[in-house]
């Protein structure tokens, strides 16, 4: 299985990572290479198997949807990156400049 | 030869008083100081937060109030959450993320002395740590080699007595693989059987939290502690937890142990690793143990469908790293869709993109079923292989890994290279399954190391075979 430079491209954009000219290339190598690695499990029929997610058997694992307070609004804040008067600050969904100008 | 536990001799040494919980912390942190910089196995060093630690720990002793582990100094491979320290998973988009809470097995280890952090590959996405952003950690036996991955900073700093233990995670072999490579004992549980809340999560079908130390009891000491359900972590099962250090020198003697013929026939398997290994049956043969060759004939297929399945649990799991709530945010990004790119882009390393594009392919529509859903069958062939064989035998031996530890640098070109250092280890993953990885002598003055697996739930009888071999 080889992946396109355009196929890498449009993973890379669903991954939300920016690639350079680059680094297009050389995944599309790497990418090309494992895929033509993990292709062996077509050497395998699998036809009726069913596929496993989960090993121990165990199902649904519920619990009461409470409220606590072990974490407070103040410490969880302390790990982002730009704050701004008790919430997360981000950067404008849409293109500032187009903003400015309206 | 007997081999005592490090744990039970300081125990002793602490409640007879003859050295101070901070007395203890002070010698392992001078020994940091001492061997560290040539290993490269810490991240961080936590001095004042040891030596506080160390201090209530001497409360503890004198009050009478000590546990097993009060006071004994150990480290967290650094993808372990402590509140207030410094958590970065060996990875530059979580450089200066202080945790707001901390781990389930850390918050379970009460009483003992966290002394740092160690190094991993970026994420645990590795074999060498060479992946991690603060560089590879070199092997105790020779600098110029890996000391294996991902959790290299801890066996490292096992075996130079810089931490007495320490926890790490396994999701393909990253507590197996390393402990070979750097000749300490290190034990990957049944999925399940530990919390991993507060271990950042990688793979989370195949993620597991594990001791490693010098000893075998050792780690039934450590295990007794973490096991158990944790309400946190709805992967974790309310089954009892044994009592896994009584269990020790209790072998049943009728025991069959399988031997895999296709892990002996593999072509890349290094002929004096093999001796060793085969040494080991032969000692326990003159013991009276039975031995059974078996067959687990989808093994060759374990790394390729563990290579499926783990980048697209990755490319889930990556996916909160934005750049917003924790971690690095690039600067220049002038709006929100740039804020990721960017920021993902100069965060992550080479093998992390590497595994979050294989990932995000592999679940895309159209090719879901082709990737994704044929490597989950292949893993129902893999578990099968191992309940068929359980069937007749109780354990398995196999080598962990088909060679010693490698050169630095030797397969970072070659992701496939660097894939199938998990080549003995992976199938077991896939299955949920126990899995030990004990010292068994050394090649060319670097070691060797014999692999127990057994059916899901038998740590008990795997750690009981450990302890019979590391005292051969």
């Amino acid at each position: 299985m080889e992946l396109s430079k355009a196929e890498v491209k449009k993973i890379a954009d669903l991954a939300r990572i920016a690639l350079t000219a680059e680094e297009v290339d050389k995944y599309s190598k790497e990418l090309s290479t494992i895929l033509e690695f993990v292709d062996q499990l077509n050497e395998l029929n699998t036809d009726g198997i069913e596929p496993t997610s989960q090993v121990t058997g165990l199902v649904n694992v519920w619990r009461k949807d409470e409220v606590n307070h072990e974490n407070t609004r103040e410490e969880m804040l302390k790990s982002a990156i730009e704050t701004a008067e008790d919430h997360l600050k981000v950067q404008g969904v849409f293109n500032v400049n187009e903003d400015e100008e309206k | 030869m007997k081999k005592s536990s490090m744990i039970l001799e300081l125990r002793k040494k602490l409640d007879q008083k003859k050295v101070s919980a901070v007395e203890l912390t002070q010698d392992y942190l001078a020994t940091i100081k001492k061997k560290n910089s040539e290993l490269n196995s810490f991240i961080s060093v936590e001095e004042e937060f040891a030596l506080k630690q160390a201090k209530h720990a001497d409360m503890m002793i004198a009050d009478g109030d000590a546990n097993i582990l009060t006071g004994i100094p150990y480290t967290l491979k650094d993808l372990f959450c402590v509140k207030g320290v410094e958590t970065t998973a060996g990875s530059n988009i979580l450089k200066g993320y202080i945790p707001p809470y901390t781990a389930t097995a850390v918050e379970r280890l009460n009483g003992a002395v966290m002394l740092g952090k160690t190094n991993t590959d970026e994420f645990a996405m590795g074999a060498s740590t060479e992946t991690s952003c603060f560089g590879p950690t070199k092997n105790p036996y020779d600098l110029s080699r890996v000391a294996g991955g991902s959790s290299g900073g801890p066996v490292a700093a096992v075996a130079t007595d810089m931490a007495v233990f320490a926890l790490g995670t396994d999701t393909g072999g990253s507590i197996r693989q390393p402990a070979a490579f750097s000749g300490v004992a290190g034990l990957r549980v049944t999925y399940g059987r530990v919390s991993r809340y507060g271990a950042i999560a990688m793979a989370s079908s195949l993620d597991t939290v594990g001791p490693i130390a010098k000893t075998v009891e050792d780690l039934a000491i450590i295990l007794e502690q973490i096991a158990g359900i944790d309400v946190l972590d709805g992967t974790t099962l309310d089954k009892p937890v044994e009592e896994y250090t009584k269990a020790l020198g209790k072998l049943k003697k009728n025991i069959t142990i399988g031997i895999p013929k296709e892990y002996f026939e593999l072509e890349g398997l290094d002929i004096g690793v093999q001796q060793k290994v085969e040494n080991v049956i032969a000692e326990l043969k003159k013991q009276g143990i039975k031995f059974k060759e078996i067959s687990l004939p989808h093994t060759k297929y374990a790394v390729p469908a563990y290579y499926i399945i783990t980048p697209s649990e990755v490319s889930s799991n990556m996916a909160r790293y934005d750049g917003i709530k924790f971690g690095y945010r690039a600067e220049n990004a002038s709006e929100l869709m740039e804020v990721y790119k960017q920021s993902r882009s100069a965060g992550f390393g080479d093998e992390v993109k590497r595994r979050i594009m294989l990932g995000t392919y592999a679940l895309s529509a159209g090719y879901y079923d082709a990737y994704y859903l044929k490597a989950m069958k292949v893993r129902t062939l893999i578990r099968n292989d191992f309940t068929t064989a359980f069937k007749d035998v109780d354990l398995i031996i196999t080598p962990t890994t088909p060679t010693t530890a490698f050169k630095i640098g030797e397969n970072m070109d070659d992701p496939i290279k660097m894939y199938l250092a998990d080549i003995y280890t992976a199938p077991a993953s896939l299955a949920g399954i126990p899995g030990l990885a004990i010292p068994c002598g050394e090649v060319d003055n670097l070691p060797v190391s014999v692999q127990i697996l057994g059916p899901q739930w038998s740590e008990s009888s795997v750690l009981q075979l450990g302890k019979v071999i590391e005292e051969l």
